[in-house]
């Protein structure tokens, strides 16, 4: 069973607590992490990832074990503690920022 | 009796708020998606209790919502904007070529006919459609195709297509205006479009008078008479009589012909409002006064409307998508500002109160009248 943590606003748009579990078929990356929270929650597409590229949105960042892997390749495969549901799948937006371009009037 | 609902995009959520004919007491429900830019919200005229709205975040981008019960419930809906194709440049601040990228929905306009057909104009400017209550989206490209798009640029705003205006004659018809390209029109439902900016005049771009580069703040029309246009620019207020063939301007006696918002009475079609701001470089009212202009006779000739608004000390701005009418008689006349005001005059502009005061700044202000 994997275990996510999402932001708040996400948490939300998803009407889900913080924290959702699922399980993931095959090798535990933070793709098929993805792929399978988007399945489970289809109005999460689109606000973690690029609907087509699935290039990170750029204010957000992954963390397993207290560690960024924000940058790691989306198929490498995460510790076993993930994978076994000992340690979470952290979803965390940016500190700073915002939308950059406001309505600009 | 009739009623009204407004609804109301601010900076951190939605508001929907509720009055009876007579639009003195209101009720005010919200927010909504707490946190999150509302840029626009919207009714379907076919069937209002179907309420689309358009929720963003520097984080999470974009989400729409849709409501089927006049905006007490919602549900996310499709937030896949794609660009048909390639998506290519358009001109960066600097005149530099910066590819096209979807950030947000401006607004959404609903079919005069059909609750799940709406329209999405998005930044960087490109008209969108759905016609299955906002679950897919299709990029209509041929209005980014037009052939000038590498001549677009951003605004202060950004290159947002904020305009959508339906002609309910003639669906075939459509207006649209992009910050900063200008407008467009098609008569052949979004197949073709041509540039309808001759008459516009911009002095702070390389030529004044080009086809293509002008900031368009805002267009409004009556829906009786689909050919008679009037435009807020970036500077001027402009009119159109032959469905934007030509413009003159119309700013007559106006303290200042900057501003955003502009919107026409709804049984008089020669009466039309604005909101002049200072400038281009000092966005909030003249002299600290909040004066909505008003003028009978279809522009140049305007006169302050200001019983109930603050006249010293008041430095908010009113967007471009935060005025709006009703339909009843006398017609209602509403706006909101950046300071978290929503003015209402139940008499066509005679007399303003708030309805509400410290909501986070309006972003947008849409009006259903109910029966």
């Amino acid at each position: 069973m994997i275990r996510v943590i999402l932001p708040p606003h996400l948490s939300t748009l998803a009407g889900v607590g913080r924290e959702v579990q699922f399980d993931v078929a095959g090798p535990v990356t933070h793709r098929s992490i993805l792929d399978a929270l988007e399945n489970a929650y289809p109005m999460l597409r689109g606000t973690i990832r690029d609907h087509v590229t699935h290039q990170r949105r750029a204010m957000l960042r992954f963390f397993v074990c207290e560690e960024d892997i924000s940058h790691d390749s989306p198929d490498a495969e995460l510790p076993p503690e993930v994978a076994a549901g000992e340690e979470a799948f952290y979803i965390i937006g940016a500190i700073v920022g915002g939308s950059g371009k406001r309505m600009g009037q | 009796m009739s009623a009204v609902r407004l609804l109301i995009g601010t900076r951190k959520g939605a508001f929907v708020l509720t009055s009876d004919g007579k639009r003195g007491r209101w009720n005010i429900e919200g927010p909504h998606f707490g946190g999150w830019e509302i840029y626009h919200i919207a009714g379907s005229p076919a069937d209002p209790d179907r309420v689309y709205a358009s929720q963003c975040s520097g984080w999470f981008g974009q989400v729409i919502q849709r409501s089927n019960d006049g905006g007490k419930s919602w549900t996310p809906a499709g937030n896949k904007f794609v660009y048909d194709g390639i998506a290519g440049t358009h001109q960066w601040y600097d005149g530099t070529p910066h590819p096209w990228e979807f950030k947000r929905v401006w607004h959404l306009e609903p079919s005069f006919t059909d609750p799940d057909t709406v329209y999405a104009g998005v930044e960087d400017a490109a008209l969108f459609r759905s016609t299955d209550g906002a679950q897919t989206w299709e990029e209509i490209s041929g209005l980014r195709r037009h052939g000038s798009g590498p001549r677009w640029q951003p605004g202060a705003g950004g290159m947002c297509l904020h305009t959508i205006l339906l002609d309910p004659k003639d669906p075939a018809r459509m207006f649209i205006a992009i910050s900063a390209a200008g407008a467009f029109r098609t008569n052949d439902a979004g197949q073709t479009w041509s540039p309808i900016n001759r008459g516009l005049r911009s002095e702070h771009i390389p030529d004044p008078v080009a086809e293509v580069g002008h900031c368009v703040h805002k267009i409004a029309r009556h829906p009786a008479r689909p050919d008679v246009l009037f435009m807020q620019k970036h500077w001027d207020v402009m009119r159109s009589d032959n469905a934007g063939d030509s413009w003159q301007e119309v700013s007559g006696n106006l303290p200042t012909d900057f501003g955003f918002a502009i919107d026409v009475h709804a049984h008089e079609p020669e009466t039309i409002y604005v909101l002049p701001i200072k400038s281009d470089s000092e966005h909030y009212p003249p002299e600290g006064k909040l004066r909505v202009y008003r003028s009978r006779a279809g522009g140049n000739e305007w006169e302050p409307l200001t019983n109930g608004l603050p006249q010293q000390d008041c430095y908010v701005n009113v967007l471009r998508d935060a005025m709006a009418v009703d339909q009843l008689d006398p017609c209602g006349v509403y706006f909101g500002t950046t300071g978290g005001q929503v003015y209402s005059s139940p008499d066509g502009g005679e007399n303003w109160s708030a309805i509400v005061r410290d909501l986070p700044a309006v972003l947008s202000v849409e009006v259903q009248t109910l029966p």
